[in-house]
């Protein structure tokens, strides 16, 4: 080895290390603890202020407060309304449930933006950010719960779904349907406190809840936690979506993807030499 | 300062002679109002007025897209199944440039050219499907990298390759303008190039695949596996290689004038050696495919319509076509060879659209179908590529002999090993007419 490729070994080894004493600062600044909210079904009434809250909020149009009557299927959200009460009937008794994004631990669709328009701020909320969105949609194919909406009628189309209020949160104030609700059966927190919340709250009335906690576990675990006192699919929950993480799905595909980087040249120029012995020696045979 | 201006009016005068040459060029060849001319001309028109239309008003104008079916016929046909398509030109650069089977060679140029032009065309129509287009920079120039995201990685890939891609087939470009030198560096740039197209071919035509991993709870299970990046890689060397036999069979009617005797001569022996490798890639596709079904115990769905569209596309459209080119391989049958291809391709659009559009978000209420604009706009895009390549085709020595001047050196090479070998140059200059 000479004095020029001693040099040039030893930049480019110092090189590599820069990025990943980087990785490792990022990693111990990072002491926030993520928020959450707590929904407790029981407590909700289905008075829809929460959803009048949010439009006036986030200049959302005015919701068609009938249709939580009308309707016979569970309503989704749309790209002009961010959160919406559907009702469920489940032994004779009604049920109010609030339906939103669910601000994911881990979300898929954040995972899925190839331009890092949606984002999990560290704050909690998963938000979205015009500037960066290039409109592939590929945070809809993802998201397990069908949250991101997409504006087909704009021209210049932008993704609408709940933010948790992250521009009130910076600020130091609660979600605007939090401070609405008058049943307080929405609360807002760190998200392991709500999570102690609710435990205390089945611990104190084990006849009252179903002994479980939806989004504690579901997809890697939500921002969002939802009580109930009848199976949670009987509210319109999906529970067959498992706990893991849905980044997790396409990691192993990720991770082989280097690997194929650096190892599919090294192969194929192995083959093209040894093909060029062979092809010679049987062009001499002849 | 003598030498600067000396080189400075020999870059004007070569670049006017470019610019006259290039015009001259332009003109077409041939009647210009024939059937597929007319019928092509005013589809392209109505669609690019459709374009327009989307673009003013949203992608609802024209698209029955919805909040449940965010993918429709532009993704799940344009771009993913025009990519497995294009397969074909890995497939092909890998047998050519690295195992050094001389025998494809001659259809190497119009298979990397069709693969190409489907990259610019089908991917391409990515960007009319996308709702903010202008921040499409944004994943490129580096102020905001996705990295961890598959889409991020397939959209790299794609540019990449379609770079790779052009270099490879660069110098036929260079072959017709007359440029010898810049011919002799590009040709140098070929293996390297290939070496890195396969690499990101591997990655990509999988990617597609990969796409769909976080879709796990709306893919109906029939379709959805872990595997779905394995199973899109190796269906896509049998979709291109098929698309080639297809291809080939007709631009071997339509440009038969531009055919050298090469391409001519060698055409059956060429679709029977790509009918082989189409048939082993298939036998393991359905073998991966059986494997899938059995470990995923999938059994209770196949007596359903799900199960009976997913029959169809295994067994109607991957085994039987598998069935047939063996059978045409056994008796050298061209005709039924072509018969096996189109089935194959035909498997492959119900694959990618049941995978992307059709068993995608199967529980929905509100069904996708695509609208007639959606539909035109991607025959538009098909109608645009064919023209390209005609033109190109009809200019370039694709399927033509390259000029004299640039015939390769490796032949010239073993010209000289025969001469002095066999002492009958005679033969020779038979031989490479």
């Amino acid at each position: 080895m000479d004095r020029r490729s001693f040099v040039k070994t030893l930049g480019i080894m110092g090189a590599c290390t820069l990025p990943g004493r980087a990785l490792q600062a990022e990693n111990m600044g990072d002491e926030t603890e993520f928020y959450g909210i707590l929904v407790d079904t029981t407590k909700c009434v289905g008075c829809q202020t929460c959803t009048v809250t949010c439009a006036e909020t986030h200049g959302l149009p005015e919701p068609d407060l009938d249709a939580l009557w009308d309707s016979d299927v569970p309503r989704k959200t749309s790209d002009k309304q961010w959160t919406l009460i559907n009702r469920f009937e489940v032994d004779d008794q009604e049920y109010y449930v609030k339906t939103q994004c669910m601000h994911c631990c881990q979300p898929a669709c954040a995972a899925a933006c190839p331009t890092k328009a949606l984002l999990k701020t560290k704050e909690g909320p998963v938000v979205w950010r015009a500037d960066k969105c290039m409109g592939c949609r590929f945070c809809m194919v993802s998201c397990p719960f069908d949250m991101p909406k997409f504006e087909y009628n704009s021209p210049v189309p932008k993704i609408q779904k709940c933010v948790m209020c992250w521009e009130r949160l910076r600020v130091g104030q609660k979600p605007a349907c939090i401070e609405a609700c008058p049943e307080e059966a929405i609360i807002f927190g760190k998200r392991r406190d709500l999570i102690d919340e609710a435990r205390r709250r089945i611990y104190e009335d084990p006849e009252l809840y179903v002994h479980e906690i939806y989004g504690e576990h579901e997809v890697g675990g939500t921002g969002y936690l939802y009580l109930a006192s009848v199976p949670l699919e009987k509210l319109g929950f999906r529970t067959d979506l498992g706990t893991i993480a849905y980044p997790e799905y396409t990691k192993t595909f990720l991770y082989s993807v280097p690997i194929v980087i650096t190892l599919w040249p090294a192969i194929l120029l192995a083959l093209n030499n040894a093909s060029k012995q062979a092809h010679e020696s049987t062009e001499k045979e002849d | 300062m003598k030498s600067g201006s000396g080189i400075l009016s020999l870059v004007t005068a070569e670049s006017k002679r470019f610019i006259k040459f290039f015009i001259s060029e332009l003109k077409p060849k041939g009647k210009l109002f024939t059937p597929f001319n007319i019928i092509s001309a005013s589809i392209i028109t109505l669609g690019a007025v459709l374009i327009v239309i989307r673009f003013a008003k949203g992608l609802s104008s024209v698209t029955n897209l919805s909040q449940e079916f965010p993918w429709g016929i532009w993704i799940g046909f344009d771009v993913i199944t025009g990519v497995a398509f294009a397969g074909g030109a890995y497939v092909l650069t890998f047998m050519v440039y690295i195992l050094r089977q001389e025998k494809y060679h001659p259809i190497i140029r119009i298979t990397v050219l069709n693969g190409f032009l489907a990259y610019v065309f089908y991917a391409g129509a990515l960007l009319l499907d996308l709702g903010r287009p202008w921040n499409v920079i944004n994943p490129i120039i580096g102020n905001s990298f996705g990295v961890s995201s598959v889409m991020f990685l397939v959209a790299w890939h794609f540019m990449l390759y379609m770079i790779a891609e052009f270099i490879e087939f660069s110098p036929a470009v260079a072959e017709w303008l007359g440029w010898k030198r810049i011919r002799k560096v590009l040709g140098g740039m070929t293996l390297a190039a290939v070496i890195f197209g396969i690499t990101l071919s591997t990655l990509h035509q999988s990617g597609l695949g990969a796409l769909f991993l976080m879709a796990k709870s709306k893919i109906h299970p029939l379709w959805y596996s872990e595997y779905i990046p394995i199973l899109f890689f190796v269906s896509s060397i049998f979709a291109g290689l098929s698309m080639v036999i297809f291809e080939g069979s007709i631009s071997h009617k339509v440009f038969r004038h531009r055919m050298s005797q090469k391409v001519h001569a060698s055409h059956d022996d060429i679709v029977l050696g790509l009918a082989k490798i189409c048939a082993a890639a298939m036998f393991v596709y359905f073998f991966l495919k059986v494997i899938v079904f059995i470990h995923e115990k999938h059994w209770l769905y196949l007596n359903s319509t799900w199960g009976y569209l997913y029959l169809i596309e295994i067994v109607g459209f991957v085994l039987i076509p598998m069935r047939i080119y063996v059978q045409a391989l056994k008796y050298k049958n061209i005709t039924v060879v072509k018969f096996a291809a189109v089935l194959t391709l035909i498997g492959i659009i119900l694959n990618r659209l049941n995978t992307s559009v059709i068993a995608y978000n199967w529980q929905a209420l509100n069904k996708y179908y695509p609208t007639w604009m959606e539909i035109v706009i991607t025959l538009s895009v098909v109608f645009v590529e064919i023209l390209v390549l005609r033109w190109i085709v009809n200019r370039m020595p694709i399927l033509s002999d390259p000029p004299i001047w640039a015939s390769d050196e490796k032949e010239e090479r073993i010209k000289k090993i025969y001469l002095i070998k066999e002492e009958e140059p005679e033969k020779w200059k038979v031989s490479s007419m």
